[in-house]
């Protein structure tokens, strides 16, 4: 019940922001409208519209990783995290209460690109629905990294941090814009090492029906989602301390 | 009956002292304060009575519950309200109050009750709608000190609550603070030297992490040999006083 107020707390702060639903919404839609247009008249594989949804699914979620780490680095910065520690709520609660809110969230944006790209031309088919569930691993990766940033830097770093690096990083490492073989070398390894291409390839995969193809690449996204989330909580409870 | 006593509270950060051997104890329903240059050691002080941060060595025991061995007895009976404006800027007013309400597990019927009974109190009817981050310095510091009385602590904690406000907002607030005289223990932490002094029941004055007095404002003065209280605040912090 406890908990359950702070992440409704959470959820109102994040859609009352209109920023957070023009980026969080409106860009990546904008950005399937207009690749399909360039694809409309420069055929390239890659923006066929069932490989650049299940990028654009995963690229959207950039902006959980901004919401999360922005609401965290506020409420930190303006004392309302250290009144909050004085009342009975339990670290437990803090940390559901900043993930769960998000993930909602993040699945109704991946179902709106959906839906537009449905409207594009996208065969409708079960799959979709396996992507769409699948994306939940991959957000929780995503919010994981904004409380890792949000316990660690202000609200000002994190708009530079996450706003502009991560989401570059998840866009140039993730294969949604060109193909990494078309790198390769170096540049394929490191973004191999990293989980952004792997949630890619998975939703890929799984859009496409090929159920063998998400193997190794769940495994990369739970990893990930799992180490990150422990050390999201572990940053999170020494700032907590701290105070 | 004391409803805080501090014993040989020390908090070090690496090499430096911020609160250096303090005992004292606050009676019940006393209003309490808490004055210093800035690095005196206030706000460490009541960071570690309101269990945020963990002192190095020494005990306090509000209403006989021990900072450092009943954390969760200790939160159950304070409420703080930070020095700075801590409050939900994307909610409104009555939905701040209801996070703090949820927070400490109300039912619906008593958060209507409370709800309405603080709003009346502290004069936010005609805010209770609006959204607290577009709300001025001093409706802020109002909602701010709402919230904390919500889940009616037993000592409340007021780090420096009119800082940066105007003086009508301040008047108002001295006002409000004046009405919770008595029902609750108070300790404020403040640089107005007149609100201390027209506050408080005792104040103690502290320097470089260490008590220098305790005592009422009138016996203060009586010790730095002045009736202007801010003058002998300036003659003990300076160590003239005799």
């Amino acid at each position: 019940m406890r908990m359950l107020t702070f992440a409704n707390r959470n959820t109102k702060e994040i859609l009352r922001d209109p920023l957070n639903l023009a980026f969080g919404l409106g860009f990546p839609l904008v950005l399937i409208l207009l690749l399909s247009a360039i694809q409309a008249n420069i055929p390239v594989e890659l923006f066929e519209i069932q490989h650049l949804t299940p990028g654009i699914t995963v690229f959207g979620l950039s902006f959980m990783t901004l919401f999360s780490a922005t609401i965290i680095a506020k409420d930190r910065g303006s004392s309302l995290l250290q009144r909050l520690y004085t009342t009975p709520l339990t670290p437990t609660d803090f940390i559901l209460g900043y993930t769960l809110p998000i993930i909602p969230i993040a699945v109704a944006q991946c179902v709106i690109c959906y839906i537009v790209a449905i409207i594009l031309g996208l065969n409708v088919t079960v799959h979709i629905l396996y992507s769409v569930v699948c994306i939940i691993p991959v957000s929780i990766l995503y919010i994981a990294l904004g409380l890792l940033c949000g316990s660690v830097f202000t609200d000002k770093q994190v708009g530079g941090i996450c706003g502009a690096l991560l989401t570059n990083l998840s866009a140039w490492l993730s294969g949604i814009w060109f193909d990494l073989d078309l790198v390769g070398g170096v540049f394929k390894k490191i973004a191999y090492a990293l989980p952004f291409v792997h949630a890619v390839d998975m939703e890929r995969a799984l859009l496409a029906g090929n159920f063998d193809g998400i193997f190794p690449h769940l495994w990369w996204v739970l990893g990930y989602a799992v180490t990150l989330l422990v050390l999201a909580v572990l940053l999170f409870l020494r700032q907590m301390k701290k105070q | 009956m004391d409803a805080i006593r501090i014993e040989n509270l020390t908090k070090k950060y690496k090499d430096v002292v911020a609160v250096d051997n303090l005992s004292l104890s606050v009676r019940k329903g006393e209003l309490f304060s808490l004055l210093g240059v800035n690095g005196a050691g206030k706000t460490t002080t009541i960071k570690m009575l309101s269990c945020l941060t963990q002192p190095t060595s020494g005990d306090a025991f509000l209403n006989g519950k021990s900072i450092c061995k009943e954390t969760t007895a200790v939160k159950s009976i304070i409420a703080v309200s930070p020095q700075e404006t801590a409050v939900a800027p994307g909610l409104s007013v009555r939905e701040n109050l209801e996070l703090m309400c949820g927070v400490h597990g109300f039912s619906k019927d008593k958060q209507n009750a409370k709800i309405a009974e603080l709003t009346e109190r502290l004069g936010l009817e005609s805010v209770s709608k609006k959204k607290a981050g577009n709300l001025s310095g001093g409706w802020q510091r109002r909602l701010s000190i709402a919230m904390a009385l919500i889940s009616e602590p037993e000592i409340l904690f007021l780090d420096e609550p009119t800082l940066g406000l105007d003086v009508l907002a301040r008047s108002d607030l001295w006002d409000i603070i004046c009405s919770l005289k008595g029902k609750v223990t108070i300790i404020l932490t403040t640089h107005y030297m007149e609100e201390a002094e027209a506050l408080s029941d005792r104040i103690a004055i502290m320097k470089d992490g260490k008590l220098l007095i305790c005592d009422t404002a009138d016996k203060i003065k009586a010790t730095a040999e002045t009736d202007n209280f801010e003058q002998a605040f300036v003659r003990i912090v300076k160590g003239v006083a005799k």
